[in-house]
């Protein structure tokens, strides 16, 4: 579905189901120079079973209008402004590496509109490597295949796609390069290595909060990622292995089964 | 220590490895070093609720063999992989890649700009049977580059060809035809049986589907037949409103649009989840399970291919029975430079060549080699021979083979990987079988 937020064009993928403003909403943001559609093994379940399941696009990428946002401070308060956009008061929000800076973020922002909290591969802060992040900011296609290679773990190198016939890593990089590298990535990458605010925001979180990590995450390695966990109370966290940062896709159905159990227990669907 | 900060260089596997490994994983499947062979048409559901996710493909898995099948899975992302495509959807055989992928882009009404030069049963696919479904085709001589944008018209919603045209080994400026492609806004289909991904990955060229015939080099041992349609991921079905099937919502699943779920895997998506329920021109595991255990051995068997290929262009081109040789190793072949850009790691190992004495001649050649086999097929490991004009395309009348660029004097050469003076040895006896009728002829 379309709509606007800050005068530009929002896309979001439903699911393959119509948006009803009678579900509750779980919102999916998606990591950096990714698109929507890393989402799709976790939000058609969700849109099938109660819920509207939003996996937006951010500015400047993917289907999306305008320009890529700047910081993730900016990315947080958009998220915020997509709830109020669609017509709801609260949602449940998932993120995967840099939208997990976001979605912590946007949680310790807006306490009382984000009902459940989930993140995948997230870390407290994610610095950049210089010269990867100079690759993306000069254009280079090398910053996406970089980026590629540190993302799947060693199986997920050799494929086996939990949907027949799709091979991982051609995939992402076709997503990733589907806009302007330097406009997406680029811009994405200076984000997530400039947000300091990882910790501090953690601590402010309330919400029932779910951690995924993956033994073999060369991104955002476990000890991050539970170093984040310990911070906001009462978080759960599951560790899958044999997996890489792109834990959505390579473990896909580890990934949907641990979620529906979290979201579907704190944040239930609307019952048919 | 040294300041000198090491240059990041990414570390995904290259060619030969991923012949090997691509798209399987042994801890998913007991251990097993080997691909398995998943002998069953159907998969156990673990309950109501995932049978009714796996329908409305809310998650990736197999229900029935005819839709997807592990086995043939592993295959799919193997050759994905090679070609540098995002996904991949084998078929009973090279024919039925072909027509499963005409009916992913094409509706009753709709147009395509199609390459002369082609297999016959694909020249007869496009020419008779598609108009049957509605879809028409205007054919364009390969070289005749400027030819494929102005048979463009406004219901076109695709260029198909052969990358080396079969036989006469024409080859299609592909970055170019892709150009004028991508200008009028539709995608261009490339069948690149002949070259394997070893030789050409056409993704980087321009292409956008590429389509293969397994049965030949990629499975190599002339022991199966299998085809697959390979997605490159980069074009945009969403740029116009050509294409209402990949990005409108679709009926028969739930109001679906596979261009704006799926992206860069759109068409394989559609193309399995409605050209494989619908026609189910499927694979069967055992024969996926040859196929990779020819893609195993895919570098080494097409260095032997290439190899004696060139030998045998230089041995025909000195031989006083043969009249001419096409093969885009030759200097004086029009596509000689292009075959050096397009295929970097060799020009293939199919060789057409016109006989002295015409038909008769060439039928006396082909009746009289005893290590060359004459049979419909080429890629396999033995060296293969066959004339076309009554073979293959045998089904086109005295205008279509003309235009297809076919001689009668014409003998298809398939190199195998025997040792190459066994295959000179035997041409001999053949080329002096030939040249007998016309000795007593002359008379």
């Amino acid at each position: 579905m379309k709509f606007r937020v800050n005068n530009s064009e929002v896309y979001a993928s439903t699911g393959g189901r119509p948006f009803d403003k009678k579900k509750p909403l779980i919102i999916f943001v998606h990591g950096s120079g990714l698109t929507h559609m890393t989402w799709v093994l976790q939000t058609r379940y969700f849109a099938f079973h109660g819920y509207n399941a939003l996996a937006v696009d951010l500015p400047g990428h993917g289907l999306s209008g305008g320009e890529s946002l700047k910081s993730i401070e900016e990315m947080a308060d958009w998220v915020s402004a997509v709830i109020d956009a669609v017509g709801h008061k609260e949602a449940s929000l998932v993120g995967h590496s840099q939208g997990c800076l976001v979605t912590v973020e946007c949680t310790s922002r807006y306490p009382d509109k984000i009902k459940t909290l989930s993140l995948m591969g997230g870390a407290g802060a994610i610095p950049m490597n210089p010269q990867l992040l100079s690759l993306a900011e000069n254009n280079d296609p090398k910053a996406v295949d970089l980026m590629m290679d540190w993302a799947h773990g060693p199986a997920g190198h050799f494929g086996g796609h939990p949907v027949p016939g799709l091979y991982h890593i051609n995939t992402g990089t076709m997503l990733a390069k589907s806009r302007t590298i330097q406009n997406t990535l680029g811009v994405d990458f200076r984000a997530c290595d400039n947000y300091k605010n990882g910790f501090e925001a953690a601590k402010k979180i309330k919400c029932p909060t779910l951690s995924i990590l993956a033994t073999d995450d060369k991104m955002c390695p476990v000890k991050e990622g539970k170093k984040l966990a310990s911070l906001i109370e009462g978080s759960q966290v599951d560790i899958i292995d044999n997996c890489g940062h792109m834990m959505l896709l390579e473990e896909a159905d580890r990934v949907l089964t641990v979620l529906k159990k979290f979201i579907t227990t704190n944040y239930p669907p609307l019952s048919s | 220590m040294s300041d000198k900060k090491k240059e990041l260089k990414p570390n995904t596997y290259k060619f030969d490895t991923l012949s090997l490994h691509a798209g399987y994983q042994p801890h998913k499947n007991a251990g097993s070093r080997q691909v398995p062979i998943y002998q069953t048409t159907s998969y156990l559901f673990d309950d109501v609720d995932h049978a009714a996710a796996l329908f409305n493909l809310e998650r990736g898995g197999h229900i029935y063999s005819r839709i997807s099948n592990p086995t043939v899975g592993v295959l799919e992302e193997r050759v994905a992989s090679l070609e540098g495509g995002t996904a991949a959807l084998a078929t009973s055989s090279g024919m039925s890649a072909i027509f499963l992928a005409v009916m992913t882009l094409c509706e009753a009404g709709d147009h395509l700009v199609v390459s002369s030069q082609l297999y016959g049963g694909t020249v007869n696919l496009f020419r008779l049977t598609l108009p049957k479904f509605g879809i028409k085709c205007t054919f364009v001589k390969p070289r005749d580059t400027e030819g494929f944008k102005k048979a463009i018209q406004k219901n076109t919603k695709g260029i198909f060809g052969e990358l080396v045209g079969n036989p006469g080994n024409e080859i299609m400026n592909m970055p170019e035809i892709a150009k004028i492609a991508h200008e009028a806004g539709i995608p261009l289909m490339v069948d690149a049986t002949y070259q394997t991904p070893y030789l050409c990955k056409p993704f980087e060229h321009g292409a956008d589907i590429v389509i293969h015939s397994l049965t030949k080099w990629m499975a190599g041992h002339g022991s199966s037949m299998a085809g697959i349609l390979v997605e490159g991921g980069k074009f945009d079905w969403m740029q116009n409103d050509k294409f209402p099937t990949m990005t409108k919502p679709y009926e028969g699943y739930h109001g679906l649009s596979f261009a704006e779920e799926f992206g860069p895997t759109a068409f394989t998506m559609k193309a399995r989840a409605e050209g494989m329920r619908d026609f189910g021109p499927c694979l069967s595991p055992q024969n996926a399970w040859n196929v990779l255990q020819g893609i195993e051995t895919l570098s080494v068997r097409m260095k032997k291919h290439c190899s004696n290929a060139e030998e045998m262009v230089k041995y025909l081109m000195s031989h006083e029975s043969v009249a001419w040789v096409s093969h885009p190793s030759v200097p004086d072949h029009p596509d000689h430079e292009l075959a050096k850009k397009l295929l970097p790691n060799g020009r293939g190992s199919m060789i057409a060549f016109g006989i002295k004495g015409g038909k008769e001649a060439g039928v006396a050649f082909i009746n009289n080699v005893k290590l060359a086999s004459h049979l419909a097929n080429v890629g396999d490991t033995r060296t293969l021979v066959i004339h076309p004009a009554s073979g293959t395309h045998s089904q086109m009348d005295e205008a279509t083979l003309k235009f297809a660029g076919l001689s009668h004097d014409m003998i298809r050469l398939s190199v195998g990987i025997e040792d190459i003076e066994d295959i000179k040895n035997d041409f001999e006896v053949g080329f002096r079988a030939a040249r007998k009728p016309r000795l007593v002829s002359n008379q």
